[in-house]
């Protein structure tokens, strides 16, 4: 009976420990006092301890079934099976919070252990920044949203189970991975800080926080990924991407992760854009909040909001404005010194990054105001909108476009300034072959032309093509592909592997929005229909039991030609629980084309509506993801990152130059 | 100049904190429209489902809503159900597809339900742009004479219909 109070206890314990891995290290570093200093790396671990306990009592709730917890009665059923169980942790409020609470734990406990090659005093503040920003989500938590509430003494006999629409294998995964990286963003915010209050400006803090930062931004693709993924197979309609608030309240803070990490490489080599880069380091780890405060407060109406209390609005709201106000002031105050005049040609690969850092500035602030405008329309009394895809396609389509230019040239540029002009010459002859595939391509696949899959092949092309040629050139280095294996920077192969995925991405994008086939029907027992190159016979409808819910199921067979591909079953389902009902889609899924069935409405007479769909290419979306994930991956164990400073724990690092600064 | 430009970030975020502040607060409102007591602006639309030319002369006789509505809209969606209890139990509920396609259009409505009695298309968002439409979903009362009578922004629902349509609705119908 005493088990959730441990729970409750060791979160607890992690406020008090949070609080005092803010407080100690700071002390120590303005009054000087090394003891001080040092608390902050055994505050951090024993923070991931308490929270790791505290997590796993929560999921032990769950798995015993102890409905005497209102988190658990509310999200958890008898019926529901133990994976889901697990994953229900996180399928609500109060769980998701004290996921996201571990996971800000987590890194600090990484940034502890990984951080020997830089000075104590440094990883000091910046464990101390994440202590604070842990002291604001643990009182969230343990004021508005506590997740150890218990119902006492009258316990449900059992538990109003977990929303049907999560209860899918995507979310045991999408949601860690999306924290994972909204909250690996805190250790790129934290170290900008821990930087602005020490003065320390110069190239170090740039090549520090370049590996978390690329790392936060790994997660966040994949988990951005998995999100679209779940929404294509859960959501029942078969889109991938809606413009949803919550979708936007990631992509956001992808976009400017996704500038920082272009304009940290600057800043890091070139020792420019200093001020700018820290800015967005702010900006992205703020946005993450901002995504956060706009989900969980209810401000905007989405599919995903579980949680709508203005009270916890409030809340959040006041701490954004103690962390983003604080840190914004601090900016203020404090980047003015760093702004060194560099110089640059106008063609140089500090001008292509400036521009890619713009076009994605310029996207991010779209994306916002787009999510936004609802909300300030209803603050002007204008009631509830929404902008929708219209306006967000209108913007992103040609702003990809300017992007996806600049990822061809600039690779291919030098720091400082450019030479010859030739260097550009076989990216123009590219350009033309690209855009003969692009004006092929549709005609090849479809039979006839189509001016958006041609843009967005040309574009795939041409990033693909500019991108080898990169590889090409950076490999002869070393007299050939073959030597150059393992000798050429792993960020360099990092980049490459991000940038084919983009380009493989766009290409499923374009291909999928402007060819899927579609058909809606009405069929019964027997019917046949065509479907591209398939004739898709319904067979048999049944009614099945799940372990929480009750099933109609379509059996549908799939042929080509005379010979039987494929047996499929969708389902209709009723959650007993809830009485909810969810479509389950039935997804072949291939590597050129998904067939996707779903059971829409029973028409009468045994019929029933049927959406048969063929979507081209629309994994490809989520392996271009995939790829832009594993790129940030492979770039982080770029052996620059484990080498180790010289000792300068007791040295002001300030005071001496770096190789950068003197490059 | 340069350390004023470095307060900008601060000062952005200041109005965003003042906007959230008062959106924490804030419910759905209805807006006077400058359209309410006059008659619903001519138009000649094709019919989402049947491609017929639909004028106001299609409209019923008695009073109705006329529905706002996008497949990309979440906020529809959410309404849906209210909606399709309008139309089914109260009023007919007349919907107007606004800057869509219409395949998604159907779709959404095969997925969710079709209770409307009809649906005017509007994928260049001609009429919604008369209407003085700002984004959807929008929601007009509109009575047997075709007259707008009541203008709803956002999401209508029991307590959006029971405190902002019914008592107009009770002032002109016998």
């Amino acid at each position: 009976m005493m088990v959730p109070e441990i729970g409750h206890f060791a979160l607890v314990l992690a406020f008090a420990i949070a609080i005092c891995q803010s407080v100690f290290p700071l002390y120590g570093y303005f009054t000087d006092q090394r003891g001080f200093v040092a608390t902050a790396k055994p505050l951090a671990l024993l923070q991931g301890l308490a929270l790791l306990v505290s997590f796993i009592v929560l999921t032990y709730g769950f798995l015993a079934h102890d409905f005497t917890v209102k988190y658990v009665a509310d999200n958890s059923n008898l019926d529901l099976p133990w994976y889901f169980r697990m994953s229900a942790v996180w399928g609500a409020h109060e769980g998701s919070l004290l996921l996201w609470a571990m996971i800000l734990a987590f890194w600090g406990v990484a940034v502890a252990l990984f951080s020997q090659g830089i000075p104590q005093k440094m990883s000091s503040l910046v464990l101390a920044v994440m202590g604070m920003i842990a002291v604001g989500f643990l009182a969230f938590m343990l004021f508005t949203s506590n997740p150890f509430v218990r119902i006492l003494p009258f316990a449900p006999p059992n538990g109003a189970d977990l929303n049907p629409l999560l209860q899918d294998p995507g979310l045991i995964f999408h949601p860690p991975m999306l924290y994972m990286g909204y909250v690996g963003l805190s250790v790129a915010f934290a170290f900008a800080i821990a930087s602005l209050i020490s003065g320390e400006l110069d190239a170090k803090w740039a090549r520090w926080s370049r590996p978390w930062t690329t790392v936060a931004w790994a997660f966040l693709t994949l988990g951005i990924a998995l999100g679209s993924w779940w929404a294509y197979y859960e959501l029942g309609w078969g889109g991938w991407w809606f413009w949803d608030p919550v979708e936007n309240a990631s992509l956001i803070p992808w976009l400017v992760a996704t500038a920082l990490m272009h304009s940290l490489a600057v800043s890091e080599k070139r020792g420019l854009f200093r001020s700018w880069t820290l800015l967005l380091a702010i900006a992205g780890f703020s946005l993450s909040l901002l995504g956060t405060f706009l989900v969980r407060s209810g401000v905007l109406t989405s599919v995903h909001a579980f949680a709508n209390d203005p009270e916890r609005g409030v809340f959040i709201l006041g701490f954004l404005v103690v962390v983003i106000g604080g840190s914004l002031t601090l900016y203020a105050l404090r980047a003015g010194v760093v702004s060194k005049p560099g110089q640059f040609d106008w063609i140089s690969r500090e001008s292509f990054l400036l521009f890619n850092n713009l076009v994605l500035t310029v996207m991010a602030v779209s994306v916002l105001l787009g999510t936004l405008y609802p909300l300030l329309v209803d603050t002007l009394g204008g009631g509830k909108v929404s902008v929708g895809p219209p306006f967000f396609n209108a913007v992103f389509v040609p702003m990809t476009a300017i992007l996806v230019s600049g990822m061809v040239f600039g690779p291919l540029s030098m720091w400082r300034k450019s030479d010859d002009p030739k260097l550009f010459r076989p990216l123009i002859v590219t350009l033309i072959v690209s855009v003969l595939a692009g004006i092929a391509w549709p005609v090849i696949y479809d039979g006839e032309f189509a001016i958006a899959t041609a843009i967005g092949t040309a574009l795939a092309a041409w990033l693909t093509i500019g991108t080898l040629i990169d590889v090409v050139r950076k490999s002869s280095i070393y007299g050939g592909f073959r030597a150059a294996l393992g000798r050429v920077e792993r960020g360099t192969v990092g980049m490459w592997l991000a940038h084919i995925g983009v380009a493989v991405a766009i290409f499923g994008v374009a291909v999928l929005e402007n060819h899927t086939e579609h058909r809606d029907l009405r069929m019964g027992v027997g019917d046949t229909q065509m479907l591209g190159p398939y004739d898709v016979r319904l067979v048999d409808l049944q009614v099945v039991e799940g372990p929480n819910y009750v099933a109609d199921r379509a059996i549908f067979e799939v042929y080509q030609g005379e010979t039987l591909y494929k047996r499929v079953m969708p389902e209709k389902r009723r959650y007993n629980a809830s009485g909810m009902v969810m479509t389950e889609a039935s997804i072949d899924t291939g590597f050129t084309r998904d067939v996707y069935i779903a059971m829409g409405e029973p028409l009468g007479g045994g019929d029933w509506a049927v959406r048969l769909s063929i979507k081209p290419f629309v994994n490809w979306i989520w392996a271009g993801a995939f790829l832009m994930g594993l790129g940030g991956f492979v770039a982080i164990t770029d052996k620059r990152y484990r080498r180790r400073e010289v000792d300068e724990t007791t040295t002001d690092s300030a005071k001496k130059p770096t190789a950068e600064a003197l490059a | 100049m340069k350390r004023l430009s470095l307060w900008l970030p601060l000062a952005i975020f200041a109005i965003l904190v003042g906007f959230f502040f008062r959106g924490l607060s804030l419910d759905p409102n209805a807006q006077p429209s400058a359209l309410i007591g006059k008659p619903v602006p001519g138009f000649q639309l094709a019919d989402l489902h049947t491609g017929e030319t639909l004028t106001p002369a299609d409209f019923p006789a008695e009073p109705f809503l006329l529905n706002v509505w996008a497949s990309w809209c979440i906020t529809c969606q959410v309404e849906h159900p209210y909606l399709t209890q309008i139309a089914e139990a109260t009023m007919p509920v007349i919907g107007l597809n606004y800057k869509d396609t219409q395949s998604a259009a159907v779709n959404w409505l095969a997925k969710l339900g079709d209770p409307y009695t009809f649906h005017l298309f509007d994928p260049e968002g001609r009429m919604g742009l008369d209407l003085g439409v700002a984004g959807a979903p929008e929601t007009f009362l509109v009575d047997g004479n075709g007259i707008i009578r009541a203008r709803i922004q956002g999401e209508v629902n029991a307590r959006v219909f029971d405190a902002e349509i019914r008592p107009i609705l009770e002032e002109f119908r016998p």
